[in-house]
């Protein structure tokens, strides 16, 4: 009898996460609400509190959300087979349709009004890609650290993509980190002198 | 070889890509150039297309990117790869390091890669933005201004604007993308 509850636990986590990945356009933010709504409101395979939690994790940790929600929420529900059922329902919808994309793109593109529309496109493309950063950048503390490693970080890039210098963005994102820890560590003991 | 090589790049990508979205661009750009699998307006034109297509950013690029590399085994082992690294991450978090993100360092780190995370959207907006209008991709390029992409940059601008001082909220990026589109139609054709 709980074999049988289980199969079918298992069932649901995979459709109802395949679902929200098939409806999930554009991912990001969007997701959240969605996430929410099929997940708190429809299922109450968590409370609120719990949601922002996960929320908050799968904000925090490398991913996109809506994979990083699945895993987390399939392994509440029914431990490690649930999250690999949750995370492979997310990742279904979207591997079958940009297959399908995939399949059929490059005639699309060489197709002459095709390629004229997307001359104008990838215009804007880089344009969302500005406007995504300002706004994540409106959106975090502002302080002399962060202000120093936009502005090193952006410099460094844009001057080494000139002079043809590769350097990985993974390494801007670890040195970055770990002076922070450094950074972090430094001032909680300098705080701790000014109290003694 | 080359399943393992897509495996390998995009499993780097799913385990640095903090930040979500737009934020994954830059790692995923960067090493589709390195290894000339796509050309940078390649790139541009695929990100527009994937605005909509449901799916996180970077598991379509895997998919894509696998898929025209070596068919569907490779779209698998891209995918795979970019899925596995957050996968393996939540479950270690849930199953035994409940508090990893309260601990002090962790936390010291996720703030300040942001900033870092950001100055990587940015200046990849730049270059790219730079080389397709002003021709520009090493100190030695010519200085030539494409004035039909200026002239959508300009008006994309300008309609955005406008909508949000209109209908008090952001335009939505698949219709800044449509009007684009018919933007490029009018200019490119």
């Amino acid at each position: 009898m709980k074999e049988r509850k289980s199969f079918k636990l298992l069932f649901d986590l995979f459709f109802t996460l395949f679902k929200i990945g098939f409806i999930a356009f554009g991912g990001g933010y969007a997701i959240v609400a969605l996430l929410e709504n099929e997940l708190i409101t429809k299922k109450k395979w968590a409370t609120q509190d719990e949601f922002l939690d996960m929320v908050g994790i799968a904000e925090s940790t490398p991913g996109p959300i809506a994979i990083n929600s699945a895993t987390y929420i399939g392994y509440k529900k029914a431990g490690v087979l649930g999250s690999f059922m949750a995370t492979l329902g997310v990742c279904t919808p979207c591997f079958i349709l940009m297959y399908i994309v995939s399949v059929f793109y490059n005639e699309f593109m060489t197709n002459t009004f095709i390629s004229a529309a997307f001359s104008g496109i990838q215009v804007c493309v880089i344009y969302l890609i500005a406007m995504a950063g300002i706004k994540m950048f409106k959106n975090i503390k502002k302080n002399v650290f962060s202000i120093i490693a936009l502005i090193t970080t952006i410099t460094c890039i844009v001057l080494t993509n000139i002079y043809d210098v590769a350097i990985s963005s993974i390494w801007y994102i670890v040195i970055g980190g770990f002076l922070g820890i450094v950074l972090n560590s430094i001032s909680n003991i300098l705080r701790k002198e000014r109290k003694k | 070889m080359i399943l393992f090589n897509l495996f390998v790049t995009f499993f780097k990508i799913g385990a640095f890509s903090f930040g979500g979205g737009y934020a994954m661009i830059s790692l995923i750009s960067e090493a589709i150039l390195k290894h000339g699998w796509m050309t940078e307006s390649e790139i541009l034109s695929f990100i527009g297309v994937e605005t909509v297509v449901p799916g996180p950013i970077s598991v379509n690029m895997a998919t894509f990117v696998g898929y025209q590399q070596a068919g569907f085994f490779g779209g698998l082992c891209a995918t795979l790869g970019v899925i596995l690294p957050s996968f393996i991450i939540i479950l270690l978090i849930s199953m035994a390091l409940k508090n990893l993100l309260k601990y002090k360092p962790v936390e010291a780190f996720l703030t300040s890669i942001r900033p870092v995370v950001i100055g990587l959207i940015i200046a990849t907006a730049l270059t790219m933005g730079i080389s397709l209008l002003f021709n520009i991709e090493t100190i030695n390029s010519e200085f030539l201004i494409d004035f039909k992409s200026l002239y959508v940059l300009a008006s994309i601008i300008l309609v955005s604007i406008s909508y949000k001082l209109i209908n008090k909220k952001p335009i939505p990026n698949a219709l800044l993308i449509l009007i684009a589109g018919i933007l490029g139609l009018a200019l490119f054709l």
